[in-house]
């Protein structure tokens, strides 16, 4: 039973990473130790500032 | 954005026997592990077992006559062939080119953001740049070269991949990792010098702009005059505008919650599809000819283009990747348990005699054209270049990422091979063949694929209309571009293992469906990197174009814009409305086109090696270089210069100019606008031959001027930067050595480790 739940964690964690669900919780991780105290972006927010980066510098995709 | 400098920081080596440890700070774990073990006795056996199973596939698929060859034998010689070139062509790449030092942080870490730069796990990073690279393409080429048989695809996709398009992915990611990052275009520019440079990057925009229109002229091959097809498609835009408003407006951030949805949504619209082509209303709208559809796409396009990203073309791209993934592993299921035999023959008649009705010309050089992605793609160095190395943690985990990724792309086209092998080869050549020969009725299609003498017994019409049937179309004469022949296969395939004979037609427009969105994502997301090619290159003009550069300059926008939607708009009505047939006309331009582009991606990489000095090893990019010069020039040449009327595009030009003046017919043309439009088609083909050709001498000529300078010892200096070291440690393989774990537990043992990158391993 363990072991399943173990795998079960794996493939939604690998899932999640591959679609983004966590990259907010990525982010905040990030903020808190590079830039310790400061203000951090709320997950709307986030996705917005990652959307519009997106505007300006799209991924391509190939064929 | 601020560069971190190179802190002279202390270096520590430690040495365990064969093993070596290096730490950058003394308070914190090794942050790379050199290990020079030799091959144990053990994996001695494996591989060497390995490579007999290979051996053995190879010699079936090969060889055997007389018996028909199970499905199964290919997937066999392809992953054992993979295993052998990853565990030793790749790795001697490694040691003699890449030369990976873990010591030193990749741009992910050095400028961490958490938006685009981002230390990335490598079986995540492995995923994203999967995603990124695989489409439509290796789907589609297979199919179209399995006119020549399924021995020389299976051989060119299997090799070619080993040698030539896991090379050049590899080491392309392994200098732009070097270079913070940098595009292809850029590193043209930073390596070859002003000149090679621009070619670089007018070749990169142009060859950009047929691809575009060639996958799109795939897509209205899909979906003309089929109201199931078109429905399910037009309901992908709604879809993901719902998606994209749910992750906007309701809940940000939950990606797979809202893929979820938006694939079981088309699913839905899928089956719907059937029942909406069945009513006479739905007949009646979604039954769209093939000019329609182009205008479609094309207005379609250009909106997604200037529409914010977060409404259409990111909710688009999650759905893209999750039935990517979803679908392709579903293949690889029912191929191994559905165990298709062979149809096609091994080398039919076509691959000597040049005379295919599916594309012109002999097996050499165009096989190797028309399957491009899945043995060697030009366009993944711009993937490869720029979004990758932004990710990458490590940089031994390049191997695994840059020449790992091509060869699952590589099994993808392989497996579309499979696919288009266990059909019917008389439905084969009447799903392909342009209607100018097969005269779009059951009843001319099955008397002209009689008259072609393949194998097995003669078609009937009757038998044409019973194959339409079976997938839920009226008519599957010339359903020619690759796609609805892959998505047939995959109906074969797949009903035997989920669902049986009445799912046919469902897993037909299912294949339909997803074949279509990889491309429109394709479309919409190459369309919006074009414009911004483009817009970049025009500012580098300067004077009053420089105000291009501005992003946040709509009317600059909504100009390029329409620039480069109009320009492979242009080439796919044309493609669309050509007497000729289309996609037999354009699909060796495209894959010309994505081949060149390989050249300059291969030349600018060789290039570097020899600079750094590796001249020695140099032929390891070089053999794939000259390989794909030969090919594509030669392709060029025949294209350019054949007398052929089947081939040249100026000769059908001239005959066609000279009928126009003489107020005559030519080639296939019925009426004087078909004339008309074959002079005007030819000559637009012709010149875009002419410009790729020219466009690749000058980038490889620059290239090969820089050699010299840097064998003479006196040219520009390599544009790499300055090391600084890591402060995190990752494995580099798939599954992490003994080795790697005992420093991985030192690092998760670490009290709240400042330094390490969170959130990227699965803890």
């Amino acid at each position: 039973m363990g072991r399943a739940a173990e795998i079960a964690r794996q493939i939604s964690w690998y899932w999640g990473s591959l679609m983004g669900d966590n990259h907010y919780r990525r982010y905040v991780e990030h903020r808190h130790r590079s830039h310790p105290g400061e203000a951090v972006m709320s997950e709307r927010e986030y996705w917005r500032m990652r959307h519009d980066a997106t505007e300006s510098n799209p991924n391509p995709r190939c064929c | 954005m601020a560069t971190p400098t190179a802190t002279p920081s202390d270096r520590i080596e430690e040495r365990d026997g064969d093993v070596t440890y290096i730490r950058t700070d003394k308070d914190l774990p090794p942050v790379a592990i050199i290990d020079r073990s030799p091959i144990t006795t053990r994996h001695k056996i494996i591989f060497g077992i390995i490579a007999l199973l290979g051996a053995i596939a190879w010699a079936i698929i090969a060889f055997f006559r007389g018996e028909t060859v199970n499905a199964v034998w290919f997937v066999i010689a392809a992953i054992c062939t993979y295993v052998i070139g990853f565990r030793f062509y790749a790795r001697l790449i490694e040691m003699k080119i890449v030369r990976p030092r873990d010591e030193t942080a990749t741009p992910a870490e050095l400028f961490e953001n958490a938006t685009d730069y981002m230390p990335t796990d490598r079986r995540v990073l492995y995923g994203h740049h999967f995603a990124a690279i695989a489409g439509a393409g290796p789907l589609v080429g297979p199919v179209l070269a399995m006119q020549m048989g399924y021995l020389p695809g299976t051989i060119w996709i299997i090799i070619g991949a080993v040698f030539a398009g896991c090379v050049q992915d590899y080491l392309v990611l392994s200098i732009s990792v070097r270079r913070r990052g940098r595009s292809l275009g850029q590193m043209a520019r930073d390596e070859l010098g002003a000149i090679g440079g621009a070619a670089a990057i007018v070749g990169v925009l142009v060859i950009m702009v047929i691809l575009l229109a060639v996958l799109a002229l795939v897509v209205v091959g899909a979906l003309a005059e089929s109201p199931w097809g078109v429905f399910s498609i037009a309901m992908t835009i709604p879809i993901a505008i719902f998606m994209g408003i749910y992750l906007r407006f309701l809940r940000p951030g939950r990606v797979s919650e809202v893929s979820l949805i938006g694939v079981v949504l088309l699913l839905l619209a899928v089956i719907s599809g059937g029942w909406v082509a069945e009513t006479s209303w739905g007949a009646d709208w979604f039954t769209l000819s093939k000019v329609t559809l182009s205008w479609c796409i094309i207005i379609y396009g250009f909106s997604a283009s200037v529409l914010p990203v977060w409404l259409l073309l990111a909710p688009r791209d999650y759905l893209s990747t999750f039935m990517k993934v979803g679908t392709i592993g579903l293949l690889a299921i029912g191929i191994l348990v559905a165990r298709p035999i062979m149809e096609a023959p091994a080398i039919s008649q076509f691959a000597t005699k040049g005379t295919g009705p599916v594309f012109a010309g002999s097996l050499f050089p165009f096989l190797f054209i028309t399957i491009a992605c899945g043995a060697l793609s030009g366009f993944h160095a711009l993937i490869s270049s720029g979004t990758t190395p932004k990710l990458l943690e490590k940089e031994s985990q390049m191997r695994l990422i840059g020449y790992g990724g091509m060869l699952t792309e590589s099994f993808v086209a392989i497996m579309a091979l499979i696919t288009a092998a266990i059909i019917n080869q008389h439905l084969y050549f009447t799903m392909n063949a342009p209607a100018a020969q097969t005269g779009s009725t059951a009843q001319t299609a099955a008397e002209y694929v009689n008259g072609l003498g393949l194998s097995g017994a003669p078609t009937t019409p009757a038998e044409i209309t019973e194959a339409a049937q079976s997938v839920g179309e009226k008519s599957i004469v010339s359903r020619t571009g690759g796609a609805p022949t892959l998505a047939f296969g995959m109906s074969e395939v797949l009903h035997q293992v989920f669902g049986g004979t009445s799912f046919k037609a469902f897993w037909y427009h299912f294949a339909i469906m997803f074949e279509a969105l990889f491309i429109l994502t394709t479309v919409d997301a190459g369309t919006r990197v074009a414009r911004f090619m483009l817009s970049d290159g025009l500012g580098n003009l300067g004077g009053p174009l420089k105000k291009l550069q501005n992003p946040s300059w709509r009317v600059g926008a909504w100009i390029c814009s329409v620039i480069v939607v109009a320009a492979w708009g242009g080439i796919l009505l044309m493609g669309v409305t050509d007497p000729l047939g289309g996609i037999n006309t354009l699909f060796p331009l495209f894959g010309i086109a994505n081949q060149l582009l390989a050249a300059i991606a291969l030349t600018v990489v060789t290039v570097v090696v020899v600079k750094r000095g590796l001249v020695k090893w140099a032929w390891i990019p070089a053999i794939p270089l000259f390989w794909d010069l030969i090919v594509t020039l030669t392709a060029s040449w025949q294209k350019i210069f054949s007398a052929d009327p089947k081939l040249g595009y100026w000769k059908q030009h001239s005959i066609c100019q000279a009928a126009q003046s003489a107020g005559k017919l030519c080639l296939s043309a019925k009426t004087p606008a078909d004339v008309d439009k074959i002079v005007r088609n030819t000559f637009i083909q012709g010149t875009l031959s002419i410009v790729f050709a020219s466009v690749v001498v000058i980038v490889f000529i620059a290239g090969v001027m820089v050699v010299l300078n840097a064998l003479r010892g006196s040219g520009r200096p390599l544009t790499e930067d300055e090391p600084v070291p890591s402060r995190i440690f990752a494995p580099s393989g798939l599954i992490p050595t003994k080795t790697e774990r005992e420093v991985q537990k030192q690092w998760d043992a670490l009290p709240k480790s400042p330094a390490r990158s969170v959130g990227t391993g699965a803890h």
